[in-house]
C-alpha cells in the first residue's frame, strides 16, 4: 500500500545547526500518529518540510504519492496542515476566511461543507465575526476548520492543544478521533503526551534532529517502562523478607513492588495476610508514555531504536 | 484558475476594505502637492508651449501617485503577511507561483489605477486637460504600475522588518520618482543630469504617459513604450523565479 507520508533520508541545517539528520520515516494511510519530542528537537521543521514551508537540504518527502517539490500542487491538495502558531487574516471574517482558503485549493462554491466544518468546530456563533474579535480557542478551531476545507486524506496537527483550554482540547481531539475513523490519516506533535498514548496507534520519537524511537505506542510503553507496579502502604509499616526483592523503593511508608503479571498480587496479598500485615493503601502502576519519553529523552538514544 | 482567482479578490478586498487609507489618503497628499506646486510656480514656468504648468504637472502626479501606491500594495501586503504569519496559507495551498505572482501584481495595478483615476477626475473640475492619445496613456499606466507591483513583490518578500520596507520606499522609490521628471520636463536640466535621467526607468513611465495627455514628450514614446515593456518582463521574471526559489518565504 502507498504510504500517506514517506520521507526519505531528510537532512536540514539551519546555519550550523543540523536540525534534521537522515530523517527516514514511513506514515501508513489511515493511520494516527505521534511525533514527540523535546523542544528543539527538529518536529516542526519535519512538519514544514512536510508542507513544502520549508525546504530540505537533501532528501525527498512524498505525500500520497507525490513528491512535495517537484509535483507540490498535488501533494499540498492531499495534505491539509495547522499550524502551532495562532496566525490570522484580521480582514476576514470567519466563513471569509474558509471559502478563500477554499478557493486556494480551486475549490469553488464551498458553501456547503464550510458550514458543516463550522458546525462540527462548534463556530456557528462566530461564523459571521471578524477573525481578530476571536478568542485563542475559537481562532484554534478556525485553524482547524482551515486545514480541512478541501478535505484532504492526510492531516498534520502541530500541537493543536497548545494553550487550548480542558474543554476545547477534550472536544478538538473528539473531532480529530471522529476524522480518523472516517479514514483520514492524521499526524500530530504535542506536549500531552497522555493524549498521544490514548489516541495514536504509533509513535516516532525525535531527539536533536534524529529518529530515536519508532514504534506502536503499546510496544514502546512495554519495551521501554519498567513494567507493572503496585504501591501499597501497611500496618505495621514492615515489608515481609518474601517481598523484599520485588521492592523497587520505598517513599514515605508507601511501597512498590514490580510485578511482572498480575497474577503475582494474589501471591503479595496472601503473604501479607499470613504475616498480618494490613493494606492501608494501595495502586496499581502501569508504566505510561511519559515515562517511556523520560527514559529514552535521557538516554542518549541511537541503541534503543 | 479559481486560485488565481481567489488571492486577486483577497488581495482586492485588503485594500478595499481600508479605503480611506489605501485610495482616498494617496489621493488627498497627490491633490496638495498639486496646490502647492501650482501655486507657487505658476506665473514662472511654461514647460511646454500652451500648456500651463499645472496642467502639464497633473499627468506627472497621477503617474506618480500610481507608481507609489502599486509599489505600497504589493509590499505591504506581504510584509504584514509575512510579519503576522498568515502567509502560510498561501504558501501551504497549491496556487502556482505564476498565479501568485499575477495576483499581487493585478491588485497593484488596480490600486495605482484607482488613485491614478481619482486624482484625475478631481482635477478635471478644475482644469481643462486635453487627452489626446488615451491609448498612449493607459498602457503606460498599466506597465508602470505592473513594474512596481512586481517591485513592491520582490520588496517585500526581501524586506524581514517593516523599517527596512521603508528603506526601499524612501531611498529607492521616492528619489526616482522626483527624480524622473513629475515636476518638470528633463530638458531644462543641465546636460549631465538630463543623461543621468535616462537611467531613470521611471522617467520613461511618466514621459510616456504625458505624451498621451499633450502628445509632446521629451523621447520617442516607442523608445519609452519599449524601454518599460523589457523593464517589466525583466522584472517579472526576476519575481517569479524569486518567488519560486522560495527565498525568505520558505526558510
Amino acid at each position: 500500500m502507498l504510504p500517506a507520508i514517506e520521507i526519505i533520508r531528510v537532512c536540514k541545517n539551519f546555519g550550523g545547526i543540523r536540525a534534521l539528520v537522515d530523517v527516514d520515516l514511513e506514515i501508513h494511510p489511515g493511520e494516527f500518529f505521534a511525533l514527540l519530542g523535546p523542544n528543539g528537537a527538529g518536529k516542526t521543521t519535519l512538519i514544514n518540510i512536510i508542507a513544502g514551508l520549508s525546504l530540505a537540504h537533501s532528501g525527498s518527502v512524498n505525500v500520497m504519492g507525490y513528491n512535495v517539490t517537484t509535483q507540490y500542487q498535488q501533494a499540498r491538495r492531499n495534505l491539509g496542515i495547522v499550524p502551532q502558531e495562532l496566525v490570522f487574516d484580521p480582514f476576514f471574517s470567519v466563513r471569509e476566511v474558509l471559502l478563500i482558503q477554499s478557493g486556494y485549493y480551486g475549490i469553488k462554491h464551498n458553501n456547503r461543507w464550510v458550514d458543516e466544518i463550522i458546525e462540527r468546530l462548534d463556530l456557528a456563533g462566530k461564523a459571521n465575526a471578524n477573525m481578530r474579535s476571536l478568542s485563542g480557542g475559537m481562532k484554534r478551531r478556525v485553524l482547524v476548520a482551515q486545514a480541512l476545507v478541501h478535505k484532504p486524506p492526510v492531516i498534520i496537527l502541530d500541537e493543536p492543544t497548545a494553550g487550548v483550554d480542558v474543554e476545547l482540547r477534550q472536544t478538538l481531539w473528539e473531532f480529530i478521533k471522529q476524522l480518523n475513523q472516517d479514514g483520514h490519516t492524521i499526524v500530530l506533535t504535542t506536549h500531552y503526551l497522555e493524549e498521544a498514548e490514548t489516541l495514536c496507534s504509533r509513535v516516532a520519537m525525535l531527539k536533536e534532529g534524529k529518529i530515536i524511537a519508532l514504534d506502536s505506542t503499546q510496544n514502546l510503553i512495554g519495551k521501554l517502562a519498567s513494567g507493572n507496579s503496585v504501591k501499597i502502604r501497611l500496618l505495621p509499616d514492615r515489608l515481609p523478607p518474601v517481598l523484599q526483592p520485588l521492592q523497587k523503593s520505598c517513599s514515605n511508608g508507601l511501597y512498590e513492588l514490580r510485578i511482572d503479571s498480575y497474577a503475582q498480587i494474589e501471591f503479595i496479598l496472601s503473604t501479607l495476610r499470613a504475616g498480618n500485615t494490613q493494606i492501608q493503601e494501595m495502586y496499581l502502576q502501569q508504566p505510561d508514555l511519559e515515562d517511556a519519553f523520560v527514559s529514552l529523552i535521557r538516554n542518549s538514544g541511537n541503541k534503543l531504536q | 484558475m479559481t486560485g488565481f482567482f481567489t488571492l486577486l479578490h483577497k488581495e482586492l478586498l485588503r485594500f478595499w476594505k481600508v479605503g480611506f487609507q489605501t485610495i482616498i489618503a494617496p489621493m488627498v497628499s497627490t491633490l496638495l502637492y498639486l496646490l502647492v506646486f501650482f501655486h507657487v510656480l505658476e506665473t514662472r514656468t511654461e514647460v511646454y508651449p500652451e500648456v500651463a504648468y499645472a496642467v502639464f504637472l497633473i499627468p506627472g502626479l497621477i503617474m506618480m501617485a500610481v507608481i507609489q501606491n502599486a509599489f505600497a500594495n504589493s509590499s505591504s501586503s506581504i510584509i504584514q503577511s509575512k510579519i503576522s504569519g498568515n502567509i502560510v496559507f498561501v504558501l501551504l495551498s497549491p496556487m502556482t507561483y505564476r498565479a501568485i505572482f499575477f495576483a499581487y501584481i493585478l491588485a497593484a495595478i488596480a490600486r495605482g489605477l484607482l488613485v491614478g483615476l481619482g486624482v484625475y477626475l478631481v482635477t478635471l473640475i478644475f482644469f481643462d486637460i486635453p487627452l489626446l492619445l488615451p491609448l498612449w496613456a493607459i498602457s503606460f499606466v498599466i506597465l508602470g504600475s505592473a513594474i512596481l507591483g512586481a517591485l513592491g513583490l520582490i520588496a517585500g518578500i526581501l524586506a524581514d522588518k517593516f523599517d527596512q520596507l521603508a528603506a526601499f520606499q524612501n531611498f529607492i522609490i521616492l528619489p526616482l520618482t522626483f527624480l524622473s521628471g513629475v515636476f518638470y520636463t528633463i530638458h531644462s536640466l543641465p546636460s549631465s543630469w538630463q543623461y543621468l535621467s535616462h537611467f531613470n526607468p521611471f522617467f520613461y513611465m511618466i514621459d510616456g504617459f504625458r505624451y498621451g495627455f499633450f502628445g509632446i514628450s521629451d523621447i520617442s514614446p516607442y523608445i519609452s513604450l519599449l524601454i518599460v515593456s523589457v523593464s517589466l518582463v525583466v522584472i517579472s521574471l526576476l519575481t517569479i523565479k524569486l518567488l519560486r526559489s522560495g527565498y525568505k518565504l520558505r526558510q
